[in-house]
């Protein structure tokens, strides 16, 4: 038996979960970009 | 007569057998001949297969039997249930990660969140059949990636974590299988073609040292679900980036890793009793954790063709590095790299396909820390 009342809360999720993984994988980008502005001149 | 009788009672136990635990017996040997013999995952299918065997002989002393823990019940009480076995494993992998190619080019990293498309897909087809739990349970499969499955699916308290396991798991060894169909029919051999020179780029060790920090705090502040996932992984590589620490990092690379995954694979196999795993609910969490890799792949890919829409001649990049976002690491990655050289011997992707399989290590952790905060957990 197919649930189809389930979604309306699974999808819902599916959208806040990939627009949310973008969100945090793109401020962990940004927040890559700044450090390595911030010590380039540290080179290993 | 008596002596008859009590000869007859040692063989009693076979009267316990059941056709669903011979089926468990032939999936035991399935998983110890497919470790062995093609050596897919073999440090965890042969513990999970020799497990499988010894969790379905009838009123097995290895489980909790009544009144009488079973060694791999009590195992799985002190590192399952809470999670600590999946955690402790994230320290070795994190110490065995080189996140240096790709601090060098950190817009890989959105492979990496592309190609968890397959999860979040998977999550609204099993919802359709599955409980919301179980569903979320199901669909992490798609982050191809093992501590976080048993992770979420433990928090969750789904009950068909072995099933869970096994698909994770076998999926993650049939990568060479899975991926390159999908991304040969979401490719044109011109796309396979195009070739992606690698400069070496610069990051300095302060960076290095200082990412996984940065990475915990961040993953922890948008999905706080995630900072125990998110943080044994980025410890293990902070273990390693410091340098001042080596033997440690070794540890955690080798003894660590090594002995959590002994006891993981004996403890999943306790969940893959037949009561539990004989089921046509098996079956469909096989095919979805199917759906859910095929998708991630797709993800990846299609991903990287809408980059290219908007990339000028000469910068486009291979659509294939996509489907190595799914984790996986590092079989995606090379799986990647010899599809190119298959199609242009001079075509060397893997410093590009290895560091999106990087990515999709860090993306797939996140996703399945937002999954958890999505529901609730």
């Amino acid at each position: 038996m197919l649930q189809f009342s389930n979604l309306s809360a699974t999808l819902p999720i599916m959208l806040v979960g990939m627009v949310g993984i973008f969100l945090v994988i793109g401020v962990i980008i940004l927040a890559v970009y700044l450090l390595n502005h911030l010590f380039s001149g540290n080179k290993k | 007569m008596q002596i008859l009788q009590a000869f007859a009672s040692l063989f009693a136990n076979f009267g316990n057998l059941t056709w669903q635990m011979v089926v468990m017996w032939a999936i035991g040997a399935l998983l110890i001949y497919l470790a062995i013999a093609k050596k897919m995952e073999p440090s965890l299918l042969l513990p999970m297969g020799f497990g499988a065997i010894l969790v379905n002989l009838p009123l097995s002393g290895a489980i909790t039997q009544g009144d009488t823990v079973g060694p791999i019940s009590a195992l799985f009480d002190a590192g399952m249930s809470n999670e600590l076995f999946p955690l402790l494993l994230f320290i070795g992998i994190g110490a065995m990660i080189d996140f240096g190619p790709l601090l060098e080019k950190p817009w890989l990293m959105l492979f990496g969140a592309a190609a968890q498309f397959g999860i979040f897909l998977t999550f609204a087809l099993a919802g359709l059949v599955f409980d919301m739990n179980d569903a979320a349970s199901i669909a992490i499969i798609g982050a191809a990636d093992g501590p976080t499955a048993i992770f979420v699916a433990n928090t969750l308290g789904s009950k068909y974590l072995g099933a869970i396991m096994v698909a994770a798991y076998s999926y993650m060894a049939l990568v060479p299988i899975v991926q390159p169909p999908v991304i040969r029919l979401l490719t044109t051999k011109h796309e396979r073609c195009i070739r992606m020179p690698y400069q070496k780029g610069n990051v300095s060790q302060v960076t290095k040292i200082l990412f996984p920090v940065v990475v915990t705090v961040l993953a922890g502040l948008i999905a706080p679900a995630s900072v125990a996932l998110v943080g044994f992984l980025m410890f293990g590589n902070l273990l390693r980036e410091c340098g001042v620490l080596n033997s440690l990092s070794e540890t955690a690379q080798n003894v660590l890793a090594n002995l959590i995954t002994i006891l993981l694979g004996l403890t999943v196999a306790g969940q893959m009793t037949a009561d539990k795993f004989v089921k046509a609910d098996t079956l469909l969490i096989l095919a979805l954790g199917l759906v859910a890799f095929v998708f991630d792949t797709a993800g990846g890919v299609l991903f990287a063709k809408v980059l290219n829409l908007f990339l000028p001649a000469g910068k486009k990049i291979n659509p294939m590095i996509g489907a190595a976002g799914i984790s996986a690491f590092p079989m995606s990655g090379r799986v990647v790299n010899q599809m190119g050289l298959a199609e242009d011997n001079q075509n060397f992707l893997l410093m590009y396909s290895i560091s999106v399989n990087v990515s999709g290590q860090i993306a797939s952790v996140i996703a399945g820390g937002l999954i958890l905060t999505l529901m609730g957990a």
